[in-house]
């Protein structure tokens, strides 16, 4: 990338810009699979740029361009130097950078997803990188997860509980999860999906496109 | 009280400076290693008194021509002349003396990411007028600029750029090798007296030709290396 390449400096405020929003959760809790039908289902409809944060090597951004969901070009990935979670929360620099890149080069856009690395429940997106956010469960890292809480879990604008299909083997009892959730939660939804059942996401898919319709009624360009 | 003679109020050390020099300040250091990444992957560093070694020869090629280049930015900064004109130049005597493409790409990487920071945290017409001639600065253009943004002098300024040059790497291999962070701090320490020296022979006057142009070339490789591998951790 040269000097002279263009100043992307966006406003804080969000005024005329695309929603962003934040997928985190455990490694392998279904992130990419998530981010993966949420492009094949709202793809057709919305403009969409995609940020991905693999730990190591770009599989999670290689995974995306061969699933075939998105113009390859959309998605970029984020080297995080071994700290996944300070890429999203501390120092959430090049990610905004990959984000307003993405807004440069395709934009206007209507929804960026960034998927963070795997990492643990601690782990939440800052507000200065995301705009709503999504946490991923899944039902085989033991139904006991929503009870311990974390800011993940309790704070996230969406929770999601992947994997149900896997409920049966690993023994796990969905109502518990969804008693414990609310527990800790409040009124914050909850979402129980199966994306190997359902590739399309259609429940959270629904949730993302109403919260983009809020989001461009609220923060229209402001008229010039 | 007058200020200038007040110690409370204008303490020896800028807080400014501090706060440049941090690791924590969020403009995306954290996910470069300066070369440490594939240092510790070809076996280069693998240890302690290794570690010491490059951070040494780092301070004293990459790290000084930094720190030269980030004082006269700050002094460029600080004018007379305007400085928007002249930034260009500036720019293009970093790129003359960065002769990995992947070092440069990092350093523009970097730039612009402190640039953004640097604009929110201390605006001022200097950082705007740096992002309208060069939005995608080298890095010691865009430190200078907002250390003087942020009211610290151009000897300030390259003593932070000497310590950027040494302390994200040392962080790095504290994560890939598993260091002791005490042994490697006391490594930083033990380095105080040389990051003075860098500091101080950092002239904000003069040409910018007769800037020093250290070469690295063991530096240069693994940067091009680190490029081109299919598993890395650090985006530098
Ligand atoms: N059985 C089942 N497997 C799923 C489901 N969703 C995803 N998977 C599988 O779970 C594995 C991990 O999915 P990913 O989408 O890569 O998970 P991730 O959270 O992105 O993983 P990291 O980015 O590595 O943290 C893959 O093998 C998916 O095919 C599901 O609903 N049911
Ligand atoms: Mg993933």
């Amino acid at each position: 990338m040269g000097a002279n390449h263009e100043d992307h400096h966006h406003a804080p405020d969000g005024h005329g810009r695309a929603l962003r929003l934040g997928v985190g959760g455990p490694v392998g809790s279904g992130k990419t699979a998530l981010v993966a039908a949420l492009c094949r289902t709202l793809g057709p409809s919305l403009s969409l740029g995609v940020v991905t944060n693999d730990i190591y090597t770009t599989e999670d951004a290689e995974f995306l361009r061969r699933a075939g969901v998105l113009d390859e070009e959309r998605i970029l990935a984020v080297e995080t130097g071994c700290c996944p979670h300070t890429a999203i929360r501390d120092d959430i620099a090049a990610n905004l950078d990959a984000v307003e890149t993405l807004e440069d080069r395709f934009g206007p856009l209507d929804l960026v997803i960034v998927e963070s690395g795997g990492d643990n429940l601690t782990a939440t997106f800052s507000r200065g990188l995301a705009d709503r956010q999504i946490f991923v469960l899944d039902v085989s890292g033991g139904d006991k997860v929503p009870r311990k809480g974390g800011p993940g879990v309790t704070t996230a604008d969406l929770l999601v509980v992947n994997k149900t299909d896997l409920a049966p083997m690993v023994g796990a009892d969905l109502g518990v999860m969804d008693r414990d959730a609310a527990a800790v939660r409040g009124a914050r939804p909850v979402l129980f999906t199966s994306i190997r059942q359902d590739p399309t996401a259609a429940t959270v898919a629904a949730w993302v496109s109403e919260q983009v319709a809020a989001w461009s009624h609220a923060h229209a360009a402001h008229a010039s | 009280m007058d200020p200038a003679v007040n110690p409370a109020v204008n303490p020896a050390v800028n807080p400014a400076l501090l706060l440049l020099a941090d690791s924590r300040l969020p403009a995306g250091g954290h996910a470069h290693s300066g070369g440490v990444e594939q240092a510790v992957t070809s076996g280069a560093v693998h240890d302690v008194p290794s570690l010491a070694g490059f951070l040494r020869g780092r301070l004293h090629t990459a790290g000084t021509v930094a720190a030269a280049l980030t004082a006269a930015a700050c002094a460029c900064a600080a004018g007379p002349p305007p400085p928007e004109p002249a930034w260009g130049l500036l720019d293009a005597e970093v790129d003359a003396r960065t002769a990995a493409p992947a070092q440069r790409e990092a350093s523009r990487t970097q730039g612009r990411l402190l640039l953004r920071v640097a604009r929110r945290v201390w605006p001022s017409p200097v950082l705007e007028g740096l992002a309208r001639a060069v939005p995608n600065p080298h890095h010691p253009i865009a430190l200078g600029a907002a250390a003087h943004a942020a009211g610290a002098t151009p000897e300030e300024a390259a003593m932070a750029a000497a310590y950027h040059a040494v302390g994200g790497a040392a962080t790095a291999a504290v994560r890939l090798l598993g260091l002791d962070p005490v042994a490697v701090h006391g490594l930083l320490a033990g380095l105080a007296p040389d990051l003075a020296a860098v500091a101080g022979a950092a002239r904000s006057g003069g040409d910018w030709e007769s800037l020093p142009a250290h070469s690295s070339p063991a530096l240069d490789l693994l940067a091009e290396q680190h490029a081109r591998a299919d598993v890395r951790l650090f985006i530098s």
